[in-house]
C-alpha cells in the first residue's frame, strides 16, 4: 500500500503551489477562464486585456490606496464548472479577494453560487465576483446575489437593442431565430420572440429552433430551411465554431439578408468570415472600437496592439471593470474587506473610456451602458480584428440601454 | 492486497490462486491513519479540495477497474453511472422536506443505488456479449445519456446543470458540513468503506469468477457459471460504486453538469485506471493520485500539461502495459530476495540521466511553444525559475545539450541496469 | 419536392465523406482486428497538413501530398507502435489508439494553436454549380462527391481485381496460410494501415474547408465513424458505404424537417398534459427532430447491436 507516501508527496506539491500567498502591496485579481482547450484563444486574449488594463490604467497611474498595485493571477478552468470551483478555492487560499470570469454562463452560475455559499460560510475571507462577459439574464435576476457584479449588458438588454434596429427596418417581414440548445440560446430565442412581438407584431417568425451546442458538423440542412422559409433576417446567439459554421453555411447556400448576432468577432472568426461577412453580419455589443470614441481610446488601443500585435480588444468592458474596481477600492479605503468595496461599486457612475457613461444598477448589480449595433466590414475600420483588414464598426447606438428594465432580483445585503 | 489479479498465461507462476476473504490489516490501517492525519499536515483549503477530488477519483477508478481489470470489459461510457448517481443525489438535496430528515453522510448510499439502478437497466442488454460489442454499446449509451443531459432539462438542468446546498441536511452529531475539512472526513470515510467493500468483492467467488470469465469465458461456463450473469453482476456492482463516487462529487462541489456525464469524463477515467495499472487492486489508486496532481498542479505551471499527459499515457501503454502498479510490483521478487539494494545505484544513474534528459526535452518543447505562440515582441519567458529571452541562441544550446547529455547517460548506463536487474532477479543458487 | 432533392444531395455529401473515413477504418479492422480510435485524428492531420501545404503550393498540391504524408505516418504508427502493443492483447491495442488520439490532438494544438485555420476551398471551385428553387449547390460539393465515388470504385477494383487485393483478402481470413505461401503478412498489415489512414487523410483534405479545420474536428467526428462501421458490419466495405449514406441521409433529413415529438405522441393517442410547464415529461413533449438528429445514429447502433450484433452486412460478430 503505497498510497500513503504518494499522497504525502502529492499534498506537499500542492502546498508549494499554494504557498506563495498574498504579499502586502499587491491587490490580486484571479482571472478564472479557459487557458487550454478549444476556448483557450478567447481566454488568453481576455487575460491579455486584463493584464494590459491593470498595468496601464492602475499601476502606471500610481496604483490604488497607498500605491498598492493590481496583479492579475491567471487560473485555467478549462471551461469546466468543476475545475472553476477548484481554482476558486486555490485563489481564495492565496488570499485573493476578487474573482474575474466571463466565458460561459454555466461556469458563471456555478461560480456565483459557490461564492455566495463561501461568503456565507466564511465571513472572514469573503470575495467579490466580477463577471465581465457571462450574459445569461438569470445571473442578475433570479440567481442574483450581493457579491456578483455584471459589467456586460445581459442577453435581454442586447436583444432589446437589436430588435430596435430590426423594428426600424421596414424591409424585414420574416425573421428566423436559431440558437444553441442551452440556457443562453433559449434566453436569446425567448427574448427575440417577446421583443419582436411588442415592437413589430407584423413581423412573422418563420422559424425558431435550437440545435445541439458544439456538435453540429455541417449546418447545411439548417441553411436550407432558412432559405426555404424565405427569411429576411436571421437572429442567433451562436458563438465560437457554431457561429462560424452557421454563418458561412447560410451565406454559401444562397441566403442574402442580414444576420443579427452577439458574438461573431475576433478570436479568428472575423478573419474566417472575411469578405463573405461584409454587409451580412450585424453584431450587438458594448464598447465602441470603430470609429474610436476619443483620442484616449485610440491611444489605448494602439498601445495594446504594440504590446500584443496578434491580440484584439474584443471585450472593451474590461477597462470598465478595472477602473471601477480601482475607484471602489479607493472609496472604501481598503481592499481586504470586500463589503464596503461592494457597496461602493453598487450604484457607481463612471465615464467609460470607450465613450458614454455607465452605471452599476444598485438593485441587481447589472451595469447599464450604451449598447451599439456594429457591422462587420472592411471599409474604414481604424482597428481591425485578427489583423485581417476586417473589423466591426458602430452603426447605431442605444444610450443607457434598458435603464428602467424590470428585474426579479431580491438581494440579501450584509 | 498486492496479489496479482491479472493472470498472464505466459507466467503460470503468477496466476492468481483462489484467495481468502481475510483482509490483510496492515496496509488498510496505514491508509486509514494516513487519511486521518493528512489534513493536519496540509491545512489549507485548496490542498483539502484537491485531496477530496483525489478521493472521489480513486473510488470511481476502483469501480471502473472492477470492469476493466477484473472483468476485462472495456467501457467507454462509465461516467454516466457516476453522473446519474450524482444528479439523483442533487435532486435529493433539493427535495427540502426529505433532505431535512436525512443526515448527509448517508446520501452516497442513494447515489450508489441510482447508479446501480441504471447499470441494471443498461447491463441487462449490454453484458450479453463481451469485447467490442460491449465497448460499442457502452459508447453508444454514454453518448445518448450525455446528449440527453441538454435535452431533458427537468432532470439534468441543461448546460448549467443543477446545484444545491448540502448544509440543509439533518445535522450529523452537530456537524453541518459547512467547512471543507468536514466534507473531507466524510469523503475519506466513504473512500475507506468503498475500497474495503470493493476489495472484498474481488475476493468473493463472484469476483474470482469475473477473472475467469475475462480470461476464458468458455471454460468458466463449463464450471457452471453463466459468463453473461457474471459480467452482469460485475457491471451492476461497478455501477453502484460509481454512483457513490458521483454522490460524493455532488456533496463536495454542490453542482453537477453535463461534464459529469460526457465521453471526455469517461475517457479520463479509462486513462486514470490504465495509467495506474489494471492488473492490481491498488493500481487505480496510484493512477487517480498521479492524474489529479498532473491535472491540478502541473496545469498551474504549464499550458502544455495535457500534451505531457498524452506522452506519458502513450508511453505507458507501449512500454509498461501494467501501468505504474505493474512497474512497482516488478520489484517484488528482488525485494523478497533482499537484492533490491543492488538496483539502487544503477537506477539512480539511468533514471537520473533520463530525468535530466526529460527536463531538457520539456524545456525545448516549452521554448518551441513560446517561440511559436507567444505574442510577437514577447521574448521573455520563465522556465525552471529562470527568466530568459527565448529568441537568443544560448538557452537553446543549454536545453539541447542538457537533453543530449541526459539521454546519453541514460543510454550508456542502460546495459548496466539491465545486468543489475537480471542479477537481482536471478534465483539464488542452491548449494549442492 | 425540390427541397427533398436538395437534401438528398446534401445527405449524399455527408454520407460519402463519412464513407471515406469508415472505409479505411473497416479495412484496418477486418485485417488486424484493431478498432483504431485514432482514425479521425489522421483525418484531422490530413486537413492540417493540406492547409500548411496549400499556403506554399496551393490546394491541389495539398490534395496530392498531404494524404501521402498521413499514410506514411500511419504506417509508422503501425510499425513502431501498434505492432509492439499487439503482443499485450486487444484491450491495450484499443487503449493505445485511444491515447494516440489524445496525443495527436494535443500535438496539433502545440503546432498550430487552438484557433480555427483559414483553410479555404480553391478559387476555381468557389462558384455555385446550380440552384434548385433558390438553394444553391456549391461546386465544391460536386467535387467532393466525385472524389469519394472515385475512391470507392478504385478501392473496390483493387480489392477484387488485382493480385494485391487477392492477397489482402486471403490474409483477412487465413493469415497463417498466406504467410506460409511466402507473403510478408506484417508488411501487408503495415500497408493496409497506411492506406487506411491515407484515405482518412484525403477525407480531411477535402472536408477541412467545409467543416472547418480546428483542433476539435477529430473529436466531433471520432465516435460517429465507429458507429458507422458497427452499423454497417465490421469489416464490410459495402456495409460501410450503406451505413455512411444511411447516417448522412437520416441526419440531414431530420435536421431539415421539424418533426415534433408532440405530433408523434398525439398521433399515438397520448394527450398533452394541461400543465405542461410543471410536468416531468415537458422535455419529452418539446423534443424536435433537429434537436436529436445527431444522436439518432447512436440509437440506431445500440438497437443494431442488441438485435443483430454483426451489423447490416457483417459476416461475423463484432
Amino acid at each position: 500500500m503505497r498510497t500513503s507516501t504518494t499522497l504525502g508527496v502529492a499534498a506537499a506539491l500542492t502546498l508549494t503551489v499554494s504557498a506563495f500567498a498574498a504579499t502586502a502591496d499587491t491587490i490580486k485579481i484571479a482571472f478564472i477562464d479557459p487557458l487550454s482547450g478549444p476556448f483557450a484563444g478567447t481566454g488568453v486574449n481576455g487575460l491579455h486585456q486584463y493584464e494590459f488594463a491593470a498595468e496601464e490604467l492602475v499601476n502606471k497611474q500610481g496604483g490604488v490606496l497607498d500605491g498598492d498595485m493590481f496583479e492579475i493571477v491567471a487560473f485555467d478552468n478549462k471551461i469546466s464548472p468543476k475545475e472553476s470551483l477548484i481554482q476558486l478555492q486555490v485563489a481564495i487560499d492565496q488570499g485573493i479577494r476578487y474573482i474575474a470570469q466571463g466565458n460561459s454562463s454555466g461556469v458563471a452560475s456555478a461560480l456565483t453560487e459557490a461564492i455566495n455559499k463561501h461568503n456565507r460560510r466564511n465571513p472572514d475571507d469573503r470575495v467579490l465576483f466580477l463577471n465581465y462577459s457571462a450574459v445569461d439574464p438569470a445571473l442578475t435576476n433570479d440567481k442574483c446575489n450581493f457579491w456578483h457584479f455584471r459589467f456586460d449588458a445581459n442577453a435581454d438588454i442586447k436583444m432589446d437593442a437589436l430588435t430596435d434596429v430590426i423594428a426600424a427596418d421596414d424591409e424585414i417581414k420574416k425573421v428566423y431565430i436559431i440558437g444553441q440548445d442551452y440556457s443562453f440560446g433559449k434566453a436569446v430565442s425567448s427574448a427575440a420572440v417577446r421583443f419582436i412581438g411588442e415592437k413589430r407584431p407584423d413581423i412573422e417568425i418563420v422559424g425558431n429552433e435550437l440545435h445541439p451546442i458544439g456538435k453540429v458538423k455541417d449546418f447545411t440542412p439548417y441553411s436550407r430551411k432558412i432559405v426555404a422559409a424565405e427569411a429576411d433576417a436571421i437572429i442567433t446567439g451562436n458563438w465560437g465554431a457554431d457561429m462560424l459554421g452557421l454563418g458561412k453555411s447560410v451565406l454559401e447556400n444562397g441566403y442574402e439578408g442580414p444576420i443579427f448576432t452577439y458574438y461573431a468577432a475576433a478570436d479568428g472568426i472575423t478573419a474566417a468570415f472575411g469578405a463573405t461577412g461584409e454587409g451580412a453580419l450585424r453584431l450587438v455589443a458594448e464598447g465602441q472600437i470603430n470609429p474610436p470614441a476619443n483620442d484616449r481610446a485610440a491611444a489605448y488601443y494602439e498601445a495594446f496592439k504594440a504590446k500584443y500585435p496578434d491580440g484584439n480588444i474584443s471585450q472593451a468592458r474590461i477597462t470598465n471593470v478595472i477602473e471601477m474596481l480601482a475607484r471602489a477600492i479607493n472609496e472604501a479605503g481598503s481592499a481586504t474587506d470586500v463589503v464596503p468595496v461592494a457597496y461602493a461599486l453598487a450604484g457607481m457612475e463612471h465615464e467609460s473610456m470607450w465613450g458614454g457613461s455607465v452605471m452599476m444598477r444598485e438593485q441587481d448589480h447589472q451595469l447599464i451602458q450604451d449598447v451599439h449595433i456594429h457591422a462587420h466590414t472592411g471599409n474604414d475600420v481604424t482597428f481591425d480584428y485578427d489583423n485581417s483588414g476586417f473589423g466591426i464598426k458602430v452603426e447605431e447606438t442605444v444610450t443607457m440601454a434598458a435603464m428602467d428594465s424590470p428585474t426579479t432580483c431580491e438581494m440579501d445585503r450584509p | 492486497m498486492s496479489d496479482q489479479i491479472t493472470s498472464e498465461p505466459t507466467k503460470p507462476a503468477q496466476r492468481m490462486r483462489a484467495g481468502s476473504m481475510v483482509l490483510p490489516l496492515a496496509p488498510w490501517l496505514i491508509a486509514a491513519v494516513a487519511l486521518v492525519v493528512l489534513p493536519f499536515i496540509f491545512t489549507n483549503n485548496s490542498a483539502i479540495t484537491i485531496m477530496n477530488q483525489m478521493a472521489i477519483t480513486i473510488i470511481f477508478a476502483l469501480a471502473y477497474n472492477m470492469l476493466l481489470g477484473q472483468g476485462g470489459m472495456l467501457s467507454f461510457g462509465h461516467a454516466v453511472y457516476a453522473g446519474v448517481g450524482g444528479f439523483a443525489c442533487m435532486h435529493i438535496i433539493n427535495a427540502e422536506d426529505f433532505f431535512a430528515g436525512l443526515p448527509l453522510p448517508l446520501l452516497p448510499i442513494f447515489g450508489g443505488l441510482f447508479g446501480m439502478g441504471l447499470a441494471t437497466i443498461v447491463g441487462s442488454f449490454s453484458t450479453r456479449k463481451a469485447g467490442t460489442v460491449f465497448a460499442m454499446i457502452s459508447l453508444g449509451v454514454g453518448e445518448l445519456i450525455a446528449a440527453c443531459s441538454v435535452i431533458i432539462v427537468a432532470f439534468f438542468g441543461g448546460e448549467e446543470g443543477i446545484s444545491g446546498d448540502r448544509t440543509y441536511g439533518l445535522p450529523f452529531f452537530g456537524v453541518e458540513f459547512l467547512q471543507q475539512i468536514e466534507v473531507y472526513y466524510l469523503i475519506a470515510a466513504w473512500l475507506m468503506i468503498s475500497a474495503i467493500l470493493m476489495y472484498l468483492y474481488s475476493r468473493t467467488p463472484m469476483g474470482r469468477m469475473a477473472n475467469a470469465v475475462r480470461d476464458n469465458p468458455e471454460r468458466a461456463e463449463f464450471l457452471g457459471y453463466s459468463a453473461r450473469w457474471v459480467r452482469f453482476y460485475s457491471f451492476v456492482a461497478s455501477g453502484f460504486f460509481a454512483g457513490i463516487a458521483g454522490a460524493l462529487f455532488a456533496i463536495n462541489y454542490e453542482i453537477l453538469t453535463e461534464e459529469n456525464l460526457n465521453t471526455t469524463q469517461s475517457g479520463i477515467i479509462l486513462l486514470v485506471t490504465f495509467l495506474g495499472g489494471v492488473g492490481f487492486f491498488f493500481g487505480p489508486i496510484l493512477g487517480a493520485i498521479v492524474f489529479t496532481l498532473v491535472q491540478t498542479v502541473l496545469s498551474l505551471q504549464t499550458e502544455l500539461w495535457a500534451f505531457y499527459l498524452g506522452i506519458i499515457f502513450v508511453a505507458t501503454v507501449m512500454f509498461f502495459p501494467g501501468g505504474l502498479a505493474g512497474l512497482l510490483m516488478m520489484h517484488v521478487p528482488a525485494w523478497r530476495m533482499g537484492k533490491i539494494g543492488h538496483l539502487a545505484w544503477p537506477y539512480l544513474k539511468t533514471l537520473g540521466g533520463g530525468l535530466i534528459g526529460s527536463l531538457g526535452a520539456a524545456a525545448l518543447i516549452e521554448m518551441v511553444f513560446h517561440l511559436r505562440h507567444a505574442s510577437i515582441g514577447d521574448h521573455e519567458m520563465t522556465l525552471f525559475w529562470t527568466t530568459f529571452d527565448s529568441h537568443t541562441v544560448l538557452p537553446w544550446i543549454i536545453a539541447g545539450v542538457t537533453t543530449l547529455i541526459g539521454f546519453g547517460i541514460c543510454r550508456a548506463t542502460a546495459p548496466a541496469l539491465v545486468e543489475a536487474w537480471n542479477e537481482a532477479n536471478a534465483a539464488p543458487k542452491v548449494a549442492p | 419536392m425540390d427541397l427533398i432533392l436538395v437534401n438528398l444531395i446534401d445527405g449524399l455529401v455527408t454520407g460519402l465523406l463519412l464513407f471515406m473515413l469508415s472505409a479505411g477504418l473497416t479495412l484496418i479492422f477486418s485485417m488486424m482486428g484493431v478498432l483504431n480510435f485514432a482514425h479521425a485524428s489522421f483525418y484531422m492531420l490530413g486537413a492540417y497538413f493540406a492547409f500548411q501545404i496549400s499556403l506554399a503550393l496551393g490546394f491541389w498540391m495539398g490534395l496530392l501530398i498531404a494524404p501521402l504524408i498521413v499514410g506514411v505516418l500511419g504506417a509508422g504508427v503501425e510499425r513502431y507502435g501498434l505492432r509492439r502493443v499487439h503482443q499485450y492483447g486487444h484491450v491495450p491495442e484499443l487503449i493505445f489508439t485511444f491515447g494516440l488520439a489524445l496525443l495527436i490532438e494535443e500535438l496539433v494544438q502545440f503546432i498550430w494553436g487552438k484557433n480555427q485555420m483559414p483553410y479555404a476551398a480553391p478559387d476555381i471551385l468557389q462558384f455555385t454549380a446550380f440552384s434548385i428553387a433558390g438553394n444553391s449547390i456549391p461546386a465544391y460539393k460536386i467535387f467532393m462527391i466525385f472524389i469519394s465515388v472515385a475512391i470507392f470504385i478504385g478501392l473496390l477494383w483493387v480489392l477484387t481485381r488485382t493480385r494485391v487485393g487477392m492477397i489482402i483478402q486471403a490474409a483477412l481470413t487465413y493469415p497463417k496460410t498466406v504467410e506460409a505461401l511466402g507473403h510478408n503478412v506484417p508488411l501487408i498489415f503495415m500497408g493496409v494501415f497506411g492506406v487506411g489512414t491515407a484515405l482518412a487523410g484525403v477525407a480531411g483534405v477535402i472536408a477541412g474547408p467545409v467543416l472547418g479545420t480546428f483542433p476539435g474536428m477529430a473529436f466531433v467526428l471520432g465516435s460517429i465513424v465507429f458507429v458507422t462501421i458497427v452499423i454497417g458490419g465490421l469489416g464490410s466495405l459495402w456495409g460501410a458505404l450503406v451505413a455512411s449514406l444511411l447516417i448522412g441521409w437520416i441526419t440531414t433529413f431530420s435536421k431539415a424537417y421539424n418533426l415534433r415529438m408532440e405530433d408523434l405522441l398525439t398521433t399515438l393517442g397520448f394527450t398533452k398534459p394541461e400543465a405542461i410547464a410543471d410536468s416531468p415529461w415537458r422535455d419529452l413533449w418539446s423534443i424536435t427532430s433537429p434537436q436529436i438528429a445527431d444522436i439518432l445514429p447512436y440509437i440506431l447502433m445500440v438497437l443494431i447491436l442488441i438485435f443483430r450484433p454483426y451489423g447490416l452486412f457483417g459476416k461475423r460478430d463484432a
